[in-house]
């Protein structure tokens, strides 16, 4: 990029949101995601709509790529740079606009972190409830960019059942509203929904309306252990049998409960293959009876060690566990690549099976766990991506992971996004009429291809990254 | 990128690549971060300067000002190590780090200096310490400062000095070594065996803590050694990067410690606790060293943590008291010591704790920051008080002379009301006396 086009990129958002040293383009890099990193060449922190105008007026004049950015904790790496882009950063946009308890919503400024949402909204006895494994440092404009989902999202929803309306800065500049309170708008087609999960590709979100509800008077939170992941699997199908949604039901495995055990310390059985965290919540005795049914689930599925809390700081020290899953991981191996493969509930023990059945057949590590209520598996493989030979395996395991994912009718991706991890993969789940009709679409909103662009599925030949499969293709990424 | 040469040295300093490795750029340290929280810039978060760190020392990008700049911004708080689930040695890669920029030209020759005789001169002995702290004592105490500060030609040198010696902590008028005796022995049966670490600050600042925590001892009956010749155990040191003189100092506190028998060496100063517990893994490979080193480690623990773990009977006074708690970095973070205190205090009848909110998040003490980042110290500080004061509490109890000094002054400034003190001091004034 020329200096000519940084200054006025600086003269829009002012010196104090402009930074382009060598030392600040790193720290824009990466995000969440293994393996991939390219370098913006500049990293702006815009403050406000007019400024994103000029800016994407500016990118389209001058031909550079614009990639939005939250908190940077995407595992599918749609906020990581392009070729010649800037990093356009929302974090300090973290400003709650109002809390309005007559229609429950509230507006929100993008960069506002999910966690402090929620902690917010609970003054007021209202719920949040998406609540992805990242919810104290990602931010609702990338939960929304992403459409994340969570522990919760068995029986909430994820975040598209939440976002009622959103401003967006266009590619060619001009700001979209769609959506608001109403709970009830066919006005149109609904772009609301189709902006929810576009991967930052088709705009930059600066204002979104959530949809908030009450908080459940009473949560119940309980855990098992199983000797065999098998049993784990049927307690899962039992309890959705015994038509119970839990609002929580969470898959360990051995690996992974050893790793978050070596973190936590709070006293998880090493020994067991698979650990169950599951929450029921609701009114009254209705809570009491849910809990009843699962605990004699679990006792008719060979579960020990099964403990129940009702208080909350407890169920909070457990979740807080689960929640640090992936991260915990790491300290088996450098390197933790995980997948985000997707069946259909009735399917989950197969999936499983197949999970193990690729660990050994590919010799290696792989350590499972997930949200086994929506079928949303994240098997994670320990790995060092400074040997070039055991990563090879691991892309041959999830290979083979992915593929049995779709023989089952599942996906590839449940909630972390394709951006550039796993857009190889798209066409296997989108089909080529999925993945024309969505190139169409972003042809026809941004012409010049200029906000995020080779995320997702490529447009022009141009190379924006791909998956980094051989030797040479890995040193280039260094 | 162009290429730089790979910093040997602070390659050298880290165990290996594979602490450099470790971090899986996840974001999960990023909410705990006080200098991100208030950037809100990736290269102020433990995130961010590990990929700088690593890109430093893998000869990727060159020792530049802003790398200088970012490895001192950083409180070393280790709230960051805390949080990360890959258990990530940032503290480690960091100070690592500061090591290469004090030996880089990004540092000024006069602030170099100054850390340097502060260090090595000052600390380093136990004499030269005590001769500087009276000449302190003195300025301090004979009317000297109060005629610089009222006149305000103290303002003369700059109005942070001003500030900052507003901040230095208050010379004890004794030295705890000049009345503690180097034995005690119960009248009655002896409970516990123990040793007492006065260090180096705690003798000359705050001896009336090391007092308090003698008597609390004696009142549960503990025989106590408190060797006189008793050196700083360099954590200051090394924390800034001065290995060879930690280690210096921390090989001669192991001979004197390992004089005589005891089961408990207690720390009433969280750093020095923490640096104490990390002899074991320091001189592990030290043929003459790492059998001493490990037994010492092994025995060292926090007033706190000793009274929570032993749950010696105690009587108290009656009182009715409110009061809060703030974590110390070096006892959450870095020995998690964070469950200990709060039992001990729970224990007490008609000491009310109200909690403190952001408890773990550092008071901007840290070291010598409050003095060298003084501005970014008062915004954290700020913070900090704001919690203090939405508790009501009367009192504010934390565990490291650091923050007592910081948070003392925190009050003062912010107008808050409320005495700070150290859980031994707490404690020694409601415990009583066994009737014999
Ligand atoms: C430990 C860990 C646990 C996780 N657990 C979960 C989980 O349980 N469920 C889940 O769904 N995800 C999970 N994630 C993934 C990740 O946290 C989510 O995808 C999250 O929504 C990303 O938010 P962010 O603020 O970090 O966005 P970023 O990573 O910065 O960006 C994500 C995408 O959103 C776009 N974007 C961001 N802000 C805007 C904006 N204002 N306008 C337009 N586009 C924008 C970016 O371009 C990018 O494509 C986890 C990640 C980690 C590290
Ligand atoms: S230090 Fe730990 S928590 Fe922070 S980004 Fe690295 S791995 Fe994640
Ligand atoms: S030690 Fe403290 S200030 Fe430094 S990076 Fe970690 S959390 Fe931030």
């Amino acid at each position: 990029m020329d200096s000519l086009v940084k200054a006025k990129i600086k003269n829009i958002v002012g010196n104090d949101s402009y930074f382009d040293s060598d030392e600040d383009r790193l720290c824009y890099s990466y995000d969440g995601t293994p393996l991939y990193h390219q370098l913006p060449d500049a990293v702006i922190f815009p403050k406000d709509d007019d400024q994103i105008s000029q800016i994407v007026k500016l990118a389209n004049s001058a031909g550079f790529n614009i990639v939005p950015r939250g908190a940077g904790t995407g595992l599918s790496g749609g906020s990581i740079p392009v070729e010649n882009s800037i990093a356009l950063v929302m974090t300090r946009w973290n400003h709650i606009l109002e809390v309005d308890r007559n229609n429950l919503t509230a507006w929100v400024e993008p960069g506002v972190v999910t966690g402090i949402l929620q902690k917010e909204v609970e003054k007021f006895g209202l719920f949040y409830p998406p609540d992805p494994g990242s919810l104290n440092v990602c931010t609702i404009g990338g939960n929304v960019a992403n459409n994340a989902g969570g522990l919760r999202g068995l029986k909430y929803g994820v975040t598209k059942n939440y976002v009622m309306g959103i401003e967006m800065v266009l590619p060619n500049g001009d700001l979209l509203k769609t959506g608001g309170k109403n709970y009830k708008d066919v006005a149109g087609y609904n772009l609301r929904d189709f902006i929810v999960g576009s991967e930052g590709t088709l705009g930059i979100i600066t204002k979104i309306l959530l949809k908030i509800i009450p908080k459940p008077a009473r949560t119940i939170t309980m855990t098992a252990y199983f000797n065999k992941l098998v049993n784990s699997a049927q307690t899962v199908s039992d309890i959705i049998a015994a038509q119970i949604t839990p609002s929580m039901m969470e898959f360990l495995d051995n690996t992974t409960i050893n790793c978050i055990e070596d973190y936590t310390k709070i006293g998880l059985p090493r020994n067991a293959e698979a650990m169950l965290l599951i929450e029921v919540d609701g009114k009254g005795s209705a809570v009491d009876e849910d809990a009843a049914i699962v605990q004699s689930i679990f006792r008719k599925n060979n579960a020990s060690n099964v403990r129940i809390t009702s208080i909350e700081s407890e169920g909070l020290i457990l979740k807080t566990a689960r929640r640090s899953a992936f991260s915990a991981l790491a300290r088996r191996s450098p390197t933790t690549i995980l997948e985000d493969a997707t069946v259909p509930r009735s399917e989950l023990s197969v999936m499983m099976e197949k999970v193990t059945e690729a660990a050994r057949k590919f010799d290696v590590v792989i350590g499972n766990f997930g949200h086994a209520g929506d079928g949303n598996l994240h098997p994670t493989c320990l790995t060092d991506e400074r040997d070039i030979k055991e990563i090879d395996k691991a892309h041959r395991a999830f290979e083979f992971i992915f593929n049995q994912a779709i023989k089952l009718g599942g996906t590839i991706t449940g909630e972390h996004g394709t951006g550039l991890a796993k857009k190889q993969f798209l066409e296997s789940v989108a089909g080529i009429p999925g993945i024309e009709m969505m190139k169409k679409i972003k042809t026809s909103i941004d012409e010049n291809n200029v906000i995020n662009p080779g995320k997702i599925f490529s447009i022009s030949p141009r190379c924006e990254g791909s998956l980094p499969h051989r030797q040479e293709q890995i040193k280039d990424f260094h | 990128m162009q290429e730089f040469k790979p910093r040997k040295t602070l390659l050298g300093v880290l165990p290996d690549d594979d602490v450099l490795s470790q971090c899986i750029h996840c974001g999960m340290c990023l909410a705990t971060c006080p200098t991100y929280d208030l950037t809100k810039l990736e290269r102020s978060s433990p995130r961010g300067r590990i990929q700088l760190i690593k890109a430093v020392a893998r000869g990727e990008m060159d020792l530049s000002k802003i790398f200088a700049e970012e490895m001192n911004f950083c409180l070393d708080c280790q709230a960051c190590e805390t949080a990360c689930p890959a258990g990530v040695k940032y503290g480690l890669m960091v100070e690592a780090a500061r090591v290469e920029v004090d030996n880089s030209d990004h540092i000024s020759p006069v602030a170099k200096a100054i850390k340097k005789f502060a260090l090595k001169v000052v600390v380093g002995s136990k004499r030269n310490l005590k001769i500087f702290s009276r000449l302190l004592y003195f300025y301090q105490n004979w009317g000297l400062k109060k005629i610089l500060h009222t006149t305000g030609i103290i303002n003369i040198f700059g109005k942070n000095l001003a500030e900052i010696d507003n901040l230095a902590p208050k010379v004890s008028r004794k030295f705890s070594d000049s009345f503690l005796p180097e034995h005690y022995q119960p009248k009655s049966e002896t409970k516990y065996k123990t040793a007492l670490l006065t260090g180096c600050l705690m003798n000359v600042m705050f001896a009336d803590v090391n007092k308090d925590t003698h008597e609390l001892l004696q009142k549960i009956g503990c025989k106590i050694y408190t060797p006189k010749d008793q050196v700083c155990c360099g954590s200051l040191h090394a924390h800034n990067g001065d290995f060879e003189t930690a280690h210096k100092l921390a090989k001669q506190l192991i001979d004197v410690f390992s004089r005589e028998e005891y089961d408990y060496l207690i720390s009433n100063s969280a750093g020095c606790g923490a640096f104490m517990k990390e002899y074991a893994h320091i001189f592990k490979n030290d043929t003459q060293y790492a059998e001493h080193a490990k037994n010492l480690s092994s025995k060292v623990k926090d007033i706190t943590e000793f009274l929570s773990e032993e749950n010696p009977e105690l009587i108290y006074k009656s009182v009715e008291q409110t009061a809060t708690y703030h974590d110390a970095c070096h006892l959450a973070h870095t020995q998690k010591i964070v469950n200990q205190p709060r039992e001990v205090l729970n224990r007490v009848p008609g000491l009310k704790m109200i909690p403190l909110e952001e408890s773990t998040w550092c008071c901007g003490s840290a070291g010598t920051y409050n003095i060298i980042q003084h501005e970014t110290s008062m915004k954290i500080l700020n913070r900090k008080m704001e919690n203090i004061r939405n508790t009501g509490a009367s009192t504010v109890i934390t565990g490291n002379p650091g923050c007592i000094r910081q948070i003392e002054y925190g009050a003062e400034r912010f107008n808050v009301r409320a005495e700070v003190v150290h859980p031994a001091t707490l404690l020694n004034r409601i415990v009583k006396w066994k009737e014999t």
